[in-house]
């Protein structure tokens, strides 16, 4: 009597039990976390982990720079100066440098715009390395590593190298002064001049507001296959063809236009972002540099990112696991980019769109203000935090000393 | 740094060449400056100021052949690993000349090398090699059907999980009740509905009324759709005018309640008349409905006339309607009903069409049918949580009983429910386009057996064929109807010039008429 009474007991709590896993189940069905050591990671908070101490600039370097020109807010470059600002108001600031872990500096040296809106890199060696004789001469700080445990955002077209043109800036290379720095950059390319070992790469900036306010309802079908608006020849940089995109963008043209499974184009729709959410496949080829904001507006609108852009690192690349959310495909391998794409599984298919529907992953791309926990600015610091304990050898002894100042052009020398 | 001859040279070449939109002040002076400064600087950028006059003169840029053939000797042995970028690939077509214009011809050259690589030779290079590719296309850039399918299939599956996610949890199965009469545009209007209806996911059951009895017209229409309906006669035939066929499908829309009582149906009902525009979306609002729900019609009201309306300046009326009128619940600003929007009809009073057919605006209802849904259960008898603000079915309609909107089967009409954002979503439209009621067609829309007796136009616009004689009619019209579509383009040519040539000829201006008319 006694057993059959606990029996019974157990067996509905077992029944109950199963019907509330299988509700969880249904709900998690509909995104999935990233799972393993990567998902997680996006998830950690910073504070606490680091000390991050902030250098006082004369208004020259920062605020000034942002009253001259204030379309610095709104470019894909703005992260820069949000990252000041989150800087100067979060829990991570101390006000001691002594027992900070990281220095930062805040010099905006993508703010100087043509009438377009474009950034002129020419001035910004000369800003950065005034800033870096400002901050050595005042503090003790950078002499005593030489900045190897100062950090700087660069999220100019190749980062540090401060040119547009690729050539240029592979001739010029980083910014000598700052070869020991951990340098926060947009750019990413394996095997580039331009990335080294140690540094940060962040998504381009992209207007968090104004992409919340083109979201559609999520039960409104995909119907279109592939998507991309955006330049496929530069005829005014480039007339001939096959220097922009490496010919990449040129090649998709030549070889879909026809195709009514992609839906390209350069026009400029107003309802470019509901497109975005209308789209399974978003293409996200390379332009004159390797990354481009159209990585964060795919990640956000759930469209899954084809990126084609041959050995480019993608933001927070060790956090985010690219492979399993986008499609990666070769330069060499455009002309059959219809295959590729068709003979996608569908089950590879839903798997990735769960992946992207996880709000972690949409927050980590963003730059909200105010900031967000998850968002981009967390995981920089996240970034940062897992390189710390800093290495003894960064500790330069006495009258040792690496960096060459006279180093680089003989323009770069001159005061700002 | 010892900047080498050859990096010398792509300095003042690159920043010579490459237009960019903001000119590099800095870098250009830079490289100029350090130019002049040595007389083999100069004498290079003479060379090139040549190059790019001869590449002005012949139209394409020489130059960097000219560089590579001097040159390749010296640069293939530096760069022996990196994957010199030539024609191996089999999906690029080689031309070693092209012109600038044509962008879609593939340019194979072998790419002039990094100068990063003369700087640090021991730094670990890109794979990635700076410089002009080719733009690689393949041998038959177009479509493939099999890949098309396949992507149709992804889409589908895709689409398939947003609805199990996103979309309506548990579908009720949806009961459409459409009126309908064999008529010149029956065949144009149940097709649109019969394919709306082909498209839902849900479980449907269609039910058609025909007024007039079951024929063998609507009979084939619905059969090859494929779809679940229930055909049912209506005894009494349609009458002319359009009040009287708005009660009549009043009636016939209570007959197929009826049905739905009487066999206890379940589902949703939605009034779809024939000659109306659904959008997919109207059907998935429709699954919120509790009892009984209301959504908004956009009333595309026209005129029969040809004419456009406005030869004049349209008045006041019409602009308060030219927004397109909209039919449906009215909401306060909570969200509760409160009253309704109808169709103005005063500017288009004397306008009107009486007749089916007749010249003039065919007006809607106040309160369309289409307007309203309704959960089966409402209908029934003996449920109990039935509503008992919905009149018995059993009532309605007796004693000669007006029965105009489904207003009148309520007793309380504030439980409507205002579906679709309270009605700003308008998510079906109201036309109403037929023929005049004495119009002939064919059955069925086909001609059989073919038409036997054909009168030669007066001007034939196809002279190399001869006219038909009477007795060679019947076998020579398959042959007519074929060469006509070949000829088509090519007729029209002549038929202007003797449409230009010819006086005021009715007879001519007929047998024109009757030539567009067969094209």
């Amino acid at each position: 009597m006694r057993h059959r009474a606990w029996a019974f007991s157990l067996a509905l709590f077992c029944l109950l039990s199963l019907r509330t896993g299988a509700r969880e189940f249904e709900r998690s069905r509909r995104t999935e976390r990233i799972s393993g050591s990567a998902g997680d990671v996006l998830e950690d908070d910073p504070v606490g982990r680091l000390k991050v101490f902030v250098y006082e600039l004369p208004s020259k370097y920062n605020k000034k720079i942002l009253q001259k020109d204030p379309r610095c807010l709104t470019h894909m470059f703005a992260a820069e100066i949000f990252m000041h600002r989150f800087l100067m108001s979060s829990p991570v600031r101390t006000l001691n440098p002594d027992e900070a872990d990281w220095f930062y500096t805040p010099v905006y040296t993508t703010c100087d715009l043509t009438p377009n809106g474009l950034p002129l890199p020419f001035k910004s060696p000369r800003m950065m390395r005034s800033a870096i004789q400002l901050i050595s001469s005042n503090w003790p700080y950078w002499n005593r590593t030489e900045g190897a445990d100062h950090f700087f955002i660069v999220p100019h077209d190749f980062g540090a190298c401060f040119h547009y043109q690729e050539e240029k800036a592979i001739e010029r290379g980083i910014l000598p002064l700052l070869q020991r720095a951990t340098l926060v950059q947009t750019f990413g390319q394996r095997n580039h001049v331009c990335l080294k070992d140690n540094s940060i790469t962040i998504p381009p900036y992209a207007p968090p507001q104004k992409m919340q306010a083109h979201l559609i309802p999520p039960d409104i079908p995909r119907s279109i296959f592939v998507y991309f608006r955006g330049l496929f020849y530069d005829v005014g940089n480039d007339p001939e063809g096959g220097y922009y995109a490496r010919g990449a963008r040129a090649s998709v043209w030549e070889n879909f236009k026809d195709n009514p499974l992609f839906d390209i184009s350069t026009e400029h729709p107003t309802t470019y972002y509901e497109d975005m959410q209308r789209a399974i496949f978003c293409l996200c080829p390379l332009g004159w540099a390797p990354w481009s904001p159209r990585l964060v507006e795919a990640v956000i609108f759930g469209c899954i990112p084809v990126i084609i852009a041959d050995d480019i690192v993608l933001p927070f690349a060790d956090a985010i696991p690219w492979e399993e959310i986008g499609v990666f495909v070769a330069e060499k391998d455009v002309p059959s980019l219809d295959t590729i794409l068709t003979s996608i599984p569908a089950e590879v298919i839903l798997r990735k769109q769960r992946l992207l529907a996880n709000p972690s992953m949409k927050q980590a791309m963003l730059f909200p203000q105010p900031a967000q926990p998850g968002d981009a600015f967390h995981q920089v610091l996240n970034g940062l935090a897992r390189k710390l304990p800093h290495d003894e050898i960064i500790y330069l002894k006495p009258g040792q000393l690496k960096l060459n100042w006279t180093a680089g052009p003989v323009g770069d020398l001159k005061p700002w | 740094m010892k900047p080498s001859l050859l990096q010398q040279i792509h300095n003042t070449r690159r920043s010579n060449s490459l237009r960019s939109s903001s000119s590099p002040q800095d870098g250009g002076s830079g490289a100029a400056e350090a130019a002049f400064r040595s007389p083999a600087g100069a004498f290079w950028l003479l060379l090139h100021a040549l190059c790019c006059l001869i590449s002005l003169i012949l139209g394409f840029r020489f130059s960097r052949l000219v560089f590579f053939i001097i040159f390749s000797s010296t640069v293939t042995n530096i760069y022996t690993n990196s994957p010199v970028f030539s024609a191996t690939t089999t999906t690029t077509t080689t031309t070693t000349t092209t012109t600038t214009t044509t962008h879609t011809e593939t340019l194979t050259l072998p790419l002039p090398p990094p100068a990063a690589d003369i700087l640090a030779p021991n730094r670990t290079r890109s794979r990635v090699v700076v410089g002009r590719h080719g733009i690689r296309i393949r041998p038959w850039p177009h479509p493939n059907p099999a890949e098309v399918m396949r992507a149709h299939h992804i889409m589908e599956r895709v689409q398939r999980e947003q609805r199990i996610q996103y979309g309506v949890k548990e579908s009720r199965p949806i009961i459409v009740v459409t009126p309908t009469y064999v008529r010149t545009f029956q065949a144009l209007h149940l097709t649109g509905i019969t394919h709306s209806l082909m498209l839902l996911p849900y479980n449907l059951t269609w039910i058609v009324v025909e007024a007039g009895g079951v024929t063998n017209e609507t009979a084939g229409i619905l059969e090859r759709s494929r779809l679940p309906f229930l055909h049912i006669p209506f005894i009494e035939k349609i009458p002319l005018r359009w009040t009287d066929r708005h009660r009549m499908e009043a009636r016939m829309r209570l007959h197929a309640l009826r049905l739905v009582k009487e066999r206890m149906l379940d589902g949703i009902v939605v009034f779809a008349d024939d000659s109306n525009m659904h959008s997919m979306e109207l059907f998935d609002e429709v699954q919120k409905v509790k009892w009984v729900g209301a959504l908004s019609v956009g009333i595309l009201a026209h005129s029969g006339n040809s004419k456009p309306m406005s030869d004049k300046e349209p008045t006041e009326e019409e602009k308060q309607n030219a927004p397109l009128p909209i039919q449906g619940p009215a909401c306060n600003s909570s969200g509760h009903l409160i009253g309704w929007h109808t169709f103005n009809s005063l500017p288009y009073a004397d306008k009107s069409a009486t007749l089916v057919g007749e010249i003039g605006t065919v007006l809607p209802m106040k309160l369309e049918w289409s307007g309203f849904v309704l959960n089966s259960r409402v209908l029934w008898e003996d449920v109990e949580s039935k509503p008992d603000w919905f009149r018995n079915l059993d009532d309605v309609g007796k004693d000669g009983e007006e029965i105009e909107s489904p207003l009148a089967l309520l007793k309380d009409p504030s439980f409507i429910e205002p579906l679709g954002n309270c009605g700003k979503k308008v998510l079906l439209w109201w036309l109403r386009a037929e023929a005049r009621a004495d119009s002939k067609f064919p059955p069925g829309w086909i001609i059989d057996p073919p038409l036997e007796i054909i009168v030669p136009a007066k001007r034939t616009p196809w002279p190399e064929i001869p006219p038909v004689l009477p007795h060679e009619t019947v076998s020579s019209i398959q042959e007519h109807t074929e060469k006509q579509s070949t000829r088509s383009g090519r007729s029209s040519r002549p038929r202007r010039a003797s449409r230009s040539k010819k006086k005021h000829d009715p007879l001519a201006q007929i047998s024109v008429a009757a030539q567009k008319q067969q094209n």
